[in-house]
């Protein structure tokens, strides 16, 4: 009668091997070290840190109730952001058509164009809204310009990006099929590719269409339009009860754009 | 009358795909071309509208050189070639109507392709051919709801409306049950019939290409070994065809040389 | 038999044809309308056309002098990122399951989804002047920030696989008598498990982005760098910072999509 042991070559049962083990202490050893090396260097007042708990509490108590007096002048200006939204990704939208093309491999002219796109694509994403607005408040001075160019130029490379890889993973079969009819490049496109990006061209315009409704909304702190400006201005005058207000009417919009975002999105596919 | 002369196929520097091959087609007659995979039927077939590119030799569609066009021509000339695929290759989110008009966006003008405004005479072709064939019913459906005997259909639609001097077929039938496979061979057999129109397919049921085809050329890597009616395919000529292996062959191909 | 029929319309999106005109009309007036009634100063935006030569003219080449300053900043934005990954995925557990359907009563549930709302609707400058002014200037104020932000985000994405799990699990371990915890730690957690790493890599790349941007409005981190250099018309420099940024975050995101490949 064999033992466990000479049957299955060992007699107990762990859940990971030792290599296994070891890669895992490994990883969470290294976590650790890399919490402890912030928490030990980071440059803050503990004394304030205990105290935090207080003091957001009094901020929050200083809030209540909130002040509607400016209400009306809050919801004019909470329009002027959704129309800096809607109109900054509306002209964002129609630009990173042909940048997506560019920047897909199967649609590319050649290695420059495909190198240029991918570079677009990359600055736009990786430059956050709010840098981008610095720059041009600094150019246009403050104002909705300056709004409207930053989430332009933020949303290029979001939508240019997801535009870019739809056009890369479609059936190339039609494509084939049209080319073979003796149709132009334009036309080939036109019926062959698309109809196939389509439903992701107005679901990823949607979808920024609602981030951007957020983003602007924090525009106006930096000075470039939108309600922000109004935020700033009850912060700086320690108007706590308006700034309540304000947040609220904040969080109000998004909830309205996410109900309206997630209808069009299901109704589109 | 498709003329093809000395053509040749060669990928990097491996063995010719297409080997000096020789091949004519006249007049109104429905030609199988059949072979075991990696015969080179369909590189043969894509060579004919340049989907593939030939590494040498002549294809000649009624007085054209098809091999040295470029650009406008190439286009011009692939109008008159009409195609039919093994996956259909119709853009599924368009409607039948559009994906059969699309045969013809070599011959409207931009605004009408992007715009959908088809010519009258187009339109009326179109359902013509749609009735003729079954499906005009489904003018209007999206594509990806139809069956894939219906979908094919939309593609044999589709390459008649090119008013295409030679139709090639590659593959029609291979994914389609036997009953809807033979429904497509025999439609391709009636209208080359009724529109005097050359059709040259590619098949590996070589029941059906006896049975739906007037000629049947045999492939065997890269090589035309069998080029005649359908009753002289026997059973000798069929192992010529199909059996041995790739090592086998290029082994007594290197003897022979 | 007739004669057959020679013209065709695509069927319309909208179908009902009175839909579609309204919004047709309404997208034009609205367009129309707003763009014509925009408070833009042109002049201003010809002198800015202007102003931009300057500016970039200014900016290049882009000066890293002061290194130091911006290297500071940098692990400054480092620390936020990593201090506030590990606060805001751990109080995202217990949210989370606060946030499932399938595991929390009602009244919690409408609590968690609140939490998780008011998380996400602002945006993360928002909330980081609303800590400046509570808890000072600096690094802190970008941490809280930031945990806020990665609730907002992991709590929510915990919630939908949480509700998601093959339930069969946990109805197997309480048939064979399993107390709560060990029901959690045997049929719920190892299902979740993967999607939490994941979940962890990708928001401390986020952080690291959004800290970039926090330190603007005086939270701490490369973006008070940033803002300072704006102020102080110092374009060389700014585009020195910017550069940097970029880089990190293509580095960040390159490694994250790496370390998430391997995991799955």
């Amino acid at each position: 009668m064999t033992t466990l042991a000479e049957k299955f070559g060992r007699d107990d049962w762990t859940r990971f091997t030792l290599r296994q083990r070891m890669t895992r202490y490994a990883v969470i050893f290294g976590c650790a070290l890399a919490i402890a090396w912030a928490l030990t260097s980071i440059e803050v007042i503990w004394a304030w840190v205990w105290g935090a708990p207080e003091q957001i509490g009094d901020l929050f108590g200083r809030m209540y109730p909130p002040d509607p007096t400016n209400l009306e002048t809050i919801l004019k200006v909470l329009w002027d952001t959704v129309n800096i939204a809607t109109f900054a990704t509306t002209f964002a939208v129609l630009l990173s058509l042909p940048v997506a093309y560019i920047a897909a491999q199967n649609t590319t002219p050649n290695r420059a164009t495909l190198w240029l796109g991918r570079l677009i694509l990359v600055t736009s994403r990786s430059v956050n809204t709010i840098i981008w607005a610095l720059l041009f408040v600094a150019i246009f001075g403050p104002g909705v310009v300056a709004g409207i160019l930053a989430i332009m130029f933020r949303s290029i490379g979001f939508v240019g990006k997801l535009l870019g890889e739809a056009i890369e993973e479609i059936d190339k079969r039609p494509v084939e099929a049209l080319e073979a009819t003796g149709a132009s490049r334009f036309k080939v496109i036109a019926y062959a590719i698309v109809p196939q990006v389509m439903p992701t061209f107005w679901a990823v315009s949607i979808l920024r269409w609602d981030i951007n409704l957020r983003e602007s909304t924090v525009l106006g702190l930096v000075g470039a339009g939108g309600i922000g400006i109004i935020l700033q201005g009850a912060i700086d005058t320690f108007n706590w009860p308006e700034v309540a207000t304000i947040l609220i009417a904040i969080i109000v919009l998004v909830i309205i754009g996410e109900v309206i975002s997630a209808f069009l999105r299901r109704r589109i596919l | 009358m498709l003329k093809i002369s000395d053509l040749v196929k060669r990928y990097g520097s491996g063995d010719p795909v297409l080997k000096n091959l020789d091949l004519t087609i006249e007049g109104e007659s429905v030609v199988s071309i059949i072979g075991s995979s990696g015969a080179g039927k369909s590189t043969l077939l894509r060579c004919i509208n340049r989907l593939v590119e030939p590494t040498s030799g002549s294809i000649n569609l009624n007085g054209t050189e098809l091999t040295s066009l470029r650009g406008k021509n190439l286009r011009a000339a692939r109008r008159k070639i009409g195609m039919v695929f093994q996956g259909f290759n119709l853009v599924d989110r368009l409607t039948v109507m559009e994906n059969v008009q699309s045969g013809r966006l070599g011959y409207i003008s931009t605004w009408a392709a992007v715009t959908r405004r088809y010519p009258k005479e187009d339109i009326r072709r179109a359902f013509e051919l749609m009735e003729r064939v079954g499906i005009a019913q489904y003018a209007n459906t999206r594509a990806d709801q139809l069956s894939g005997g219906e979908r094919q259909r939309v593609g044999v639609v589709r390459a008649l409306m090119q008013d295409p001097d030679i139709l090639l077929a590659d593959e029609p039938t291979a994914s389609l049950d036997p009953k809807t496979s033979e429904q497509i061979m025999g439609l391709l057999r009636d209208l080359a019939g009724e529109l005097k129109l050359p059709v040259l397919i590619n098949i590996h049921n070589v029941t059906e290409a006896k049975e739906y085809t007037d000629r049947i050329v045999g492939m065997r890597y890269g090589r035309i070994i069998f080029d005649d009616v359908p009753a002289q395919l026997d059973q000798e000529a069929m192992d010529q065809i199909y059996a041995g292996s790739p090592h086998a062959d290029r082994a007594k191909d290197g003897a022979a040389a | 038999m007739s004669a057959p029929r020679d013209t065709w319309k695509k069927p319309p999106f909208i179908a009902n044809p009175v839909l579609r005109w309204a919004v047709i009309l309404g997208a034009l007036a609205y367009f129309g309308w707003v763009g014509t009634t925009m408070p833009i100063d042109w002049n201003r935006v010809a002198e800015g056309i202007g102003r931009a030569g300057r500016i970039f003219g200014g900016a290049f080449p882009p000066s890293f002098e002061r290194s130091g300053l911006l290297i500071d900043g940098f692990l400054e934005s480092l620390k936020i990122a990593i201090l506030a990954t590990a606060g805001g995925v751990l109080l995202s557990i217990p949210i989370a399951f606060m946030s499932a359907r399938n595991v929390a009563p009602k009244p919690i549930f409408y609590l968690g989804r609140a939490i998780i709302i008011v998380a996400r609707s602002f945006h993360p400058v928002i909330v980081a002047i609303l800590f400046v002014k509570a808890v000072g200037f600096g690094p802190f104020a970008g941490v809280l920030t930031l945990i806020v932000y990665s609730i907002g985000f992991v709590a929510k994405m915990l919630a939908e696989r949480i509700e998601e799990i093959d339930f069969g699990q946990v109805e197997a371990m309480r048939a064979a008598g399993a107390p709560y915890f060990s029901t959690l730690t045997y049929a719920i957690f190892p299902q979740i498990m993967p999607r939490q790493i994941g979940l962890t890599i990708y928001q401390l790349d986020s952080n690291l982005r959004a800290s970039a941007v926090v330190g603007i409005v005086g939270a701490g981190g490369i973006g008070a760098t940033l803002a300072n250099a704006f102020g102080r018309y110092d374009y060389d420099f700014a585009l020195a910072i910017t550069m940097v940024i970029v880089g990190v975050i293509l580095v960040s995101e390159a490694v994250s999509g790496l370390i998430r490949k391997r995991i799955q």
